[in-house]
Formats: C-alpha cells, sequence, structure tokens
C-alpha cells in the first residue's frame, strides 16, 4: 500500500470517533446534530493552543474532550429544555463556536510544528506513519471497546430505546430529555477528540477545520448502514466495526479521487456527491425493482 | 388508590379552538379496582387516562396516587406507580430492541438504568417463564426484535412488560383497538388474570360494549368531559348489553 493510502488510513482512524459520536446521535438517538462542525474544531483549537503552552498531550486530551462535552451539553440543553428542533440547536451552537474557536486561537491558523503531541509519546516502531497509525488504532479500538460495552449495559439499552420509541421510555421512568443530553454530550466529546487527533497529525489547527466535516462523519455513517442492511448484520459490535469501516471507506474514496488527479478545490464538492450517492443509491435501486 | 378532585382539561384555552375535554372530574378508584371506562369518540376518555399517567397536565385540579400529589410530577417520574398500556402496539415497545432488551427497561421501571450490564441468564430465564405463560410460543425467540412480531403478539408482551416491576396501577387505553378477535381477547383475559393474582389497579377504556360488560367490576360513562354513569360491580353484574348500548342513544 502506498504511504498516500496509508495517510487515508491514518486520517480514517483519526476521524473514526467522531464517526462513532455521529453514529450514537444519528442511529442510536435518531437526532441530526450538526454542532459537529464546531465541536471538531474546539477540539483542535483548545487541543493547539494547550500543545503550544507545554502541557503534555495526554493531559490535554480529557480537557479537549470535556470541551466537545459541553458544546454537545449545550445543544441539547436548547433542543430539550427550550423545545428547539434538533437541527436548529445544532447550527446556533456551530454558529456560537465559531466565535469561541476564534477567541480560544486567537488566530485563524495555529501551527503545531515541532511541538511533542499524542503521536511522539510514545514510540512503537522507527516508522513515524507506523507509529501514528498503531497509536490512532489504540485510541479507536478503547472507544470501540467501551462503545460496545456501554450500548449493553442498562444505560445503554436505555440509550437505545430512547431513540427508538421515545413514547415509551417516557413511561418507563426514563427521562429522555437527561438521556438526549447525555447523547449529545458524548458525541461532540468524542468529535472534538477527533480534532484533538487531527490537529496533532497534520500539525496545525485552522478555524476553518471544520467546516462540512459533518458530512465527511455522516457519509461514514451511511456508509455503515448501507453495509449493514446489505450484510444483514443485527449485532452491537459489528455495526460499531462497521462505522469505522465506513470511515476508512469514505477516506479512500476521497484519496483515489485525488490520486486519479482531480483538483482537490473540488474535494468537499465530492465528499457531497459521494454521500448523495450512498444516500441515494438504495433509493434508486428499491425504485427500479419496484418498477 | 387514585383520587382525582375537580380535574378540568382546556385544550388551546383562550384560543378560537378551546376545546373542553373534561370539566370537573371527580373520581376515586379503590386499590384493586378493575374499571372500566366508556364514552363516545371526543369524550374525554383519553384525555383522562393521559392526565392521570402524566402525559398531559390537568388545567386545574389535583390527582393522588397513594395519598401522593401527581399534578407536578412529570410522566417518566410517575412511572413509579402507573404503568401503561397504548391503544397502538407499536408505542409500548421499542421496535429495534430485542424482547429481552425491552423486558430488561422494564424491569428496570422504577429503577436507576446503571452502566451495568443488567442481561444474565438468570434475567433470560425469568423472561422466559413470565412470556412462557402466554401460550404463544415466543420465550425462545427473546433476542428477536421487537418488530418482528405481530401486534397482538407486541400487546401481550407490553403487558406483560408492566408487571416486570412492581406496578400500582395500569392504564389500559383501548389495549385491543388495532388487534383481531383473537388477540383481544387474550390481552383482556391476561389482564383480569393481572388484575386478580396481583391486585393491581386497573383503568380500561375500551368501545367494545361487550369487553366493558364482561371486565372489570366498575363501570364509568364519561360524555362530554364529565362523568355521566359510576356503576359498582353488582349494579355493573345486572346490566345486559342491550342497557348499556342504550346509554349512548
Amino acid at each position: 500500500m502506498s504511504q498516500f493510502y496509508l495517510t487515508a488510513l491514518q486520517l480514517s482512524l483519526c476521524l473514526g470517533p467522531m464517526a462513532l459520536g455521529i453514529f450514537i446521535t444519528m442511529k442510536v438517538f435518531n437526532i441530526p446534530d450538526i454542532t459537529t462542525d464546531g465541536s471538531y474544531t474546539l477540539g483542535a483549537t483548545v487541543t493547539a493552543v494547550l500543545l503550544t503552552s507545554h502541557w503534555a498531550a495526554v493531559a490535554v486530551l480529557p480537557i479537549c474532550m470535556s470541551a466537545g462535552a459541553i458544546a454537545g451539553f449545550c445543544t441539547g440543553l436548547i433542543h430539550t429544555k427550550l423545545k428547539i428542533d434538533a437541527l436548529l440547536a445544532g447550527i446556533l451552537v456551530m454558529t456560537g463556536l465559531y466565535s469561541i474557536n476564534l477567541i480560544i486561537l486567537g488566530r485563524s491558523n495555529l501551527p503545531l510544528i515541532n511541538i511533542p503531541g499524542i503521536f511522539n509519546s510514545f514510540s512503537f516502531f522507527a516508522n513515524e506513519l507506523y507509529n501514528q497509525l498503531l497509536i490512532a488504532f489504540l485510541f479507536i479500538a478503547i472507544l470501540m471497546g467501551m462503545l460496545y460495552y456501554l450500548l449493553r449495559t442498562d444505560f445503554g439499552i436505555a440509550m437505545r430505546a430512547t431513540g427508538n420509541n421515545p413514547i415509551m421510555t417516557q413511561s418507563l421512568g426514563i427521562n429522555n430529555d437527561r438521556i438526549k443530553i447525555i447523547g449529545l454530550s458524548m458525541s461532540n466529546a468524542l468529535t472534538a477528540l477527533s480534532g484533538y487527533l487531527v490537529s496533532q497529525y497534520q500539525g496545525f489547527a485552522d478555524i476553518n477545520m471544520g467546516i462540512g466535516i459533518v458530512i465527511t462523519g455522516l457519509g461514514s455513517v451511511l456508509i455503515a448502514d448501507a453495509l449493514r442492511i446489505w450484510m444483514n448484520v443485527k449485532s452491537t459490535a459489528a455495526q460499531i466495526v462497521l462505522v469505522l469501516l465506513g470511515s476508512l471507506i469514505f477516506q479512500m474514496v476521497l484519496a483515489f479521487t485525488l490520486a486519479i488527479g482531480i483538483d482537490p478545490n473540488f474535494l468537499k464538492l465530492t465528499t457531497a456527491l459521494f454521500v448523495l450517492l450512498i444516500v441515494a443509491l438504495p433509493r434508486v435501486s428499491r425504485q427500479l425493482k419496484k418498477s | 388508590m387514585i383520587s382525582l378532585t375537580h380535574i378540568k382539561k382546556i385544550f388551546n384555552k383562550g384560543r378560537s379552538n378551546e376545546v373542553v375535554a373534561l370539566s370537573d372530574i371527580s373520581l376515586k378508584i379503590d386499590t384493586g379496582e378493575f374499571a372500566v371506562i366508556i364514552g363516545s369518540n371526543g369524550s374525554g376518555k383519553t384525555t383522562l387516562l393521559n392526565i392521570i399517567g402524566g402525559a398531559e397536565k390537568p388545567t386545574e385540579g389535583s390527582i393522588k396516587i397513594n395519598g401522593i400529589e401527581m399534578a407536578t410530577l412529570q410522566e417518566y417520574q410517575r412511572s413509579k406507580w402507573v404503568a401503561r398500556v397504548f391503544q397502538n402496539p407499536h408505542h409500548g415497545t421499542a421496535p429495534e430492541l430485542s424482547i429481552l432488551d425491552n423486558f430488561r427497561l422494564a424491569a428496570l421501571r422504577t429503577k436507576q438504568k446503571k452502566l451495568s450490564i443488567g442481561i444474565n441468564p438468570a434475567f433470560k430465564k425469568q423472561v422466559q417463564e413470565k412470556i412462557a405463560t402466554l401460550g404463544m410460543g415466543l420465550e425462545n425467540k427473546i433476542n428477536q426484535s421487537m418488530g418482528n412480531l405481530s401486534g397482538g403478539q407486541r400487546q401481550a408482551l407490553t403487558l406483560l412488560m408492566s408487571v416486570m416491576d412492581d406496578t400500582n396501577i395500569l392504564l389500559l387505553d383501548e389495549p385491543t383497538a388495532a388487534l383481531d378477535p383473537k388477540s383481544a381477547n387474550v390481552i383482556l383475559q391476561l389482564a383480569n388474570k393481572l388484575n386478580h393474582e396481583l391486585g393491581i389497579t386497573m383503568l380500561l377504556i375500551t368501545h367494545s360494549l361487550k369487553d366493558a360488560q364482561q371486565f372489570g367490576n366498575r363501570l364509568i360513562q364519561i360524555q362530554e368531559g364529565k362523568i355521566t354513569r359510576d356503576l359498582n360491580a353488582e349494579t355493573k353484574a345486572q346490566l345486559t348489553l342491550t342497557d348499556i348500548y342504550k346509554w349512548f342513544e
């Protein structure tokens, strides 16, 4: 595999936590949350500012995730307590986060060149890229394990049921509002973690790095969903693995697009078209079968 | 015991489309009673159950369960005392979750949902034994998605789920409306059995006058938001179907 595709693999692993976060909001809770664009950048800006202030990368991690969780908490609060549509609540928080991120960052771009980060905190291989791959893989493996465990717990069953039938959960003593706020906080904490990983991987945090990132996460989850239906997957563990696979396929498609010489300016357009294709293809296929 | 005092419910108050759903309802249901509520469409039966269950807040009045004021409590908080079987079989269960997961949540209705795995072999056995009493052969399908079951099967399981935890009161809002006659009979016989064996207080809304005559030990008629008839077991036992039918003429 060429260095080019290994880089895409690394990026897919770094973006994996965000895909898992979107899986929680979109598939578990059935909430379209686009706070993602803001909380991803928030994760990156908090990371960049703290690392350049000589904080240890390991210490930055919980702060960065907490910042993301607070963003999700705000979206949850606006959605549940003010009864504002989740989509609009997400847009409001995402818009607000742009200014907050700019204040945190103090400028539009902060480089992290020669600053020790999580990817050079541990050394398993001489090859830097392999080292980065392993660290990112360890992160995502731990997260997937934790998410799998969570969804099997009593609290996890309550989470899944809330997204599936809120009328039932309300009558079974579940505070739907509370559990949705927790879910949105968790999801955005994971998204901020992706911001943490990507900023260190690419060596900078940029105020615009989150624009449209939700589509990447959404695309990963949609690919996972298409694969789940196609493979008739029922188990929770397999669904979580498929989300990571979705993230990998998504990045590989983008890498392939660049490899065949498509202008990088068209990358966002390609991303949008690819997601459209994933969404539309099963519907078109169903319609063709009917006719 | 359920005690409703001067309950009033007005929808869209002060607007041109204002509707008085309930006007000055006062009612006491004793522990272990099985009250059947009948009434025309729009008479306020479901609103009454929604107010007891917490899905609707009364405009005026007090609701007490075992002496505790409920009017300010949310629906999820009232689930400590009140369980509910909805008219729509899809409302009482989570279709994408397995039968086992649904029963697990039901078993935790009055308890905290912790970050620990509660489904163990002992719990599975308990659920299987409970489901086996239905005689529907579902006890060996506990890992199947609830969504794969028929409306009747789901409604029967919802009814069983309502007694997985300590239930004082069970609200049955036309639970057989969407079911075929055979399934409907299974549900009502099961409700009757639960009332007799566990002493659960039950309120059943039905449009079937035959069921209203056959089940329960109290019959209440609601018309235009008011209780127009309230008969005890003895009086109810003397009624014929024709007598009840005449109430609606």
